[in-house]
């Protein structure tokens, strides 16, 4: 980890701005650009600061990127980008991506984005990451460049994958159920405690009412009346109290999330390694049935029914010449074959070997960034608790005094 | 006629030093064990467990929780009182079901420990239903009029939509009822009415109802006032503002019950969506193998905040929003009674001013008229007094009860933190 970029580079994202332009298709529309400063940090400590550098990027930018390193590195269970639109919301918070609270939480998002890529020992050396970070102008042609595009494997051919390979990794297979179930789990999570927090919102506001009707009450009691006003502030407090308490579990929502994107993208690691175990076995079969061919046309016998069998037999066998010409042909292939088989072998053994090395790297950062979401959400939970302690003997207090 | 308060008798009632403490003899708490009295919702646990004993030195019987709380229950009612004078000491408790061939229904026991000359024996226990409580109110309206009575708790229930047998609404009614004659009990008119005597005492009381009736139409005991035909001429300023109090008060009431529903509503909706939570956090848990033990641990943690708010739902329910509704019936009674002096002034003033116009009946009428002028400012001195005595200890009352909710939602957050 001590080449990693994120050692030798501060990077935040530090600000968000609405803009409007033109977009691809000449049609006036409005975004949200980011601004990312970088400065690089130096390893005396003598106060001098390495001036900062800074170029905005929008949300779509962004997503270039990503799908350029989930094709050029498909062996890294690459980093997930906060959600484009907002999901899990409970009634409060607005679904709308120019609402101030949910750019902000994707501000956090994109820079949390940048500096796991940032922290990663592969991602973080590669080139146009670090344009992406540094260079403003021409970075997206810079990407196009590359042609990753047409390195992207279709989605149609890795579904045929799935279904048709034979021998995949156990446990490639393990870990694409479990990533399966993991997603399942965390959405279901998202959604009761959207609904939680919905409840719990309306519980709280429903202690204004107090508030109110103890100030009226007040009005017409002599000994009562000061007890009654002072409570019924406190209510109003307390009804106030579960906004910023709902804040800060968004961000608690929002650590959830990560990983339940992350899931896609080990899902997407292991459809890569079902894919190429596919090829090597269709490699391998094609393989197989040259050299069956070429046994075939080299002893004359037909093993197996085939319809060029059956109609040379009919409309007559080929001169020994053709033949000797089609089997040379196929002993061309079979050692092309043969090379690519040994190749791609490689390939996928090298595929599952880096790629589990990077899975095992995530499972640790998962279990730890978990644990800590979840003491964190625990803190949460009992500050919250403490709160409603103090109103509540706040309240008590007014009380007594009646 | 209704009858001129009578002072406290001073001397007859034995100083506490010498009366047998009323909770020292065990024979008679025995709780049933399926309901187990809880403790007033007024007090800290803490105190039940000390050694407790009376300001002058005699110990108590701290054995079942039930005896020392109600003991200080009944301590703290008179604050005002001196403790030496209270002579009257009443309890509802051991609710039973009884099945007959036409009807099933509950009775109470009801426990009585005096030293007053009025009563017979020292000791009395007695089973009444709600019937019997019904009849005492009834008697007491009719016997003393000018008095504020306390309320009961509702005595019709929608069949089906409330269990008239469940533990916590025999519960709820019975604390009602135990309220109901501690109030009478603290009366210093009232608890002496013969009626109250008789429900306390009486082994078969409906013998003695039906007596009552017999000897009503006889001996005219109730003072009828005409509802109709008189009208008022001008209220006292301060029945007047009474009024008005009450008027609000009881708006204030509703909203406070209503807002009160509303917030067990939406907690039991939030219980609901808990319930789903904590138990995703286990299938979670079962996925994973580093963590799943904090899954298996946060689950648990949400399981016990779901006992505890289901816990603080219940309280609400049973403790606070009964007493709100008692409030609010107070409140109607009282009116009822501001209603009937205003008709006694009017009747008052209607018959003052026949007798200015008929000089000539002087003789009869001057005593009418007196009656009438007596009875008004009876009414007015009674309902005064009651006023007073009905906002000291409606002032204790909710300060007990708004503190005691406040003190469950503490109970309810301190749970949580601990878990």
């Amino acid at each position: 980890m001590e080449d990693c970029l994120a050692k030798k580079m501060e990077i935040t994202v530090s600000e968000a701005e609405k803009r409007t332009g033109r977009n691809a298709m000449n049609i006036q529309e409005t975004y949200t650009a980011y601004l990312i400063e970088t400065r690089a940090v130096e390893s005396q400590s003598e106060g001098q600061c390495a001036p900062v550098e800074s170029l905005w990027r929008r949300y779509s930018e962004f997503e270039l990127l990503r799908n350029y390193l989930s094709v050029t590195y498909p062996h890294i269970v690459v980093p997930p980008l906060p959600e484009k639109r907002a999901d899990f919301v409970w009634h409060k918070l607005s679904a709308d991506n120019m609402d101030p609270d949910f750019v902000e939480r994707r501000r956090i998002g994109l820079e949390n984005f940048l500096l796991r890529v940032a922290s990663h020992p592969v991602l973080c050396l590669d080139k146009i990451f670090y344009a992406f970070l540094m260079q403003e102008g021409g970075w997206k042609e810079m990407v196009n460049e590359t042609g990753f595009q047409l390195k992207a494997d279709s989605r149609l051919k890795a579904l045929n994958a799935t279904f048709r390979v034979k021998n995949p990794d156990k446990r490639f297979t393990e870990l694409k159920h479990y990533s399966d179930e993991l997603q399942s789990v965390i959405s279901h999570l998202l959604r009761v405690r959207a609904r939680v927090a919905d409840r719990l919102y309306g519980v709280y506001k429903v202690h204004g009412n107090y508030g109110r009707v103890f100030s009226e009450w007040s009005a017409i009691e002599k000994e009562m009346g000061d007890g009654l006003q002072s409570a019924g502030h406190h209510m109003d407090v307390y009804a106030a109290s579960i906004d910023d308490i709902l804040e800060e579990e968004e961000h608690y929502a929002d650590q959830l999330k990560e990983y339940l994107f992350y899931a896609e993208a080990l899902r997407a690691v292991c459809r890569k390694h079902e894919l190429m175990q596919y090829d090597l076995e269709m490699a391998a079969q094609d393989l197989t049935s040259k050299k069956q061919q070429c046994e075939e046309l080299a002893t004359g016998t037909v093993r197996t029914f085939s319809l060029k069998g059956m109609t040379s037999k009919l409309f007559g066998q080929e001169t020994p010449e053709q033949r000797e010409a089609k089997i040379k042909v196929l002993e061309e292939q079979i050692q092309e074959g043969e090379e690519q088989l040994k190749s791609k072998n490689l390939e996928g053994r090298d595929f599952v070997k880096s790629a589990w090395a990077d899975i095992e790297r995530f499972k640790e950062q998962k279990n730890h960034d978990l644990k800590e979401a979840l003491i964190s959400y625990a803190v949460m939970q009992i500050s919250m608790c403490k709160k409603g302690i103090q109103v509540w003997t706040n309240a008590k207090e007014c009380f007594s005094k009646m | 006629a209704a009858s001129a308060p009578r002072p406290l008798p001073s001397s007859g009632p034995k100083s506490l030093r010498e009366m047998p403490h009323p909770l020292a003899t065990s024979s008679s708490e025995e709780m049933g064990p399926a309901l187990t009295p809880s403790p007033d919702l007024l007090l800290p646990r803490s105190i039940a467990d000390k050694d407790l004993s009376l300001p002058n030195g005699t110990p108590v019987d701290t054995s079942s929780p039930a005896s020392s709380s109600s003991l200080l229950n009944r301590l703290q009612l008179d604050d005002d009182l001196d403790v030496e004078t209270r002579d009257l000491f009443v309890t509802v408790d051991d609710p039973k079901k009884h099945v007959c061939t036409m009807e099933t229904y509950i009775t109470y026991r009801v426990t009585t420990k005096t030293t007053r000359a009025e009563f017979d024996l020292p000791e009395y226990s007695v089973r009444r239903r709600y019937q019997d409580f019904d009849w005492l109110r009834n008697k007491l309206e009719e016997s003393q009029p000018t008095h504020l009575i306390p309320p009961l708790p509702e005595k019709f229930v929608v069949k089906g939509v409330v269990d008239r047998f469940s533990e916590e609404f025999v519960e709820t009614r019975r604390k009602a009822l135990d309220k109901f004659l501690k109030r009478i009990t603290d009366h210093p008119v009232l608890s002496f009415n013969e009626h109250f005597n008789v429900f306390l005492t009486a082994k078969d009381l409906n013998a003695y109802k039906k007596q009552g009736m017999a000897l009503l139409s006889k001996m005219g005991e109730s003072v009828k006032y005409v509802t109709g035909g008189y009208k008022l001429r001008s209220r006292p300023l301060e029945f007047a503002a009474i009024g008005d109090y009450l008027d609000t008060f009881s708006l204030k009431l509703g909203t406070i019950d209503r807002i009160a529903q509303r917030i067990i509503k939406e907690q039991l909706e939030y219980l609901v969506e808990l319930r789903e939570y904590g138990p995703v956090y286990s299938t979670w848990g079962g996925l994973e193998v580093e963590l799943s033990e904090p899954l298996e641990g946060v689950s648990a943690c949400i399981g016990n905040c779901c006992t505890a708010l289901e816990e603080l739902s219940e309280d609400m329910t049973e403790d606070f929003l009964p007493v709100l509704r008692e409030y609010i019936l107070y409140a109607e009674s009282m009116k009822n009674v501001l209603k009937k002096r205003d008709q006694v002034q009017a009747e008052y003033e209607a018959k003052l001013e026949a007798v200015a116009l008929k000089r000539e009946d002087r003789p009869k009428v001057p005593t009418d008229v007196e009656k009438c002028q007596d009875r008004v400012e009876c009414f007015n001195a009674d309902l005064k007094a009651d006023m007073e005595r009905w906002q000291n200890n409606k002032r204790q009352d909710f300060r007990q009860l708004l503190m005691g909710m406040a003190d469950k939602n503490i109970q309810y957050y301190e749970k949580v933190c601990v878990t």
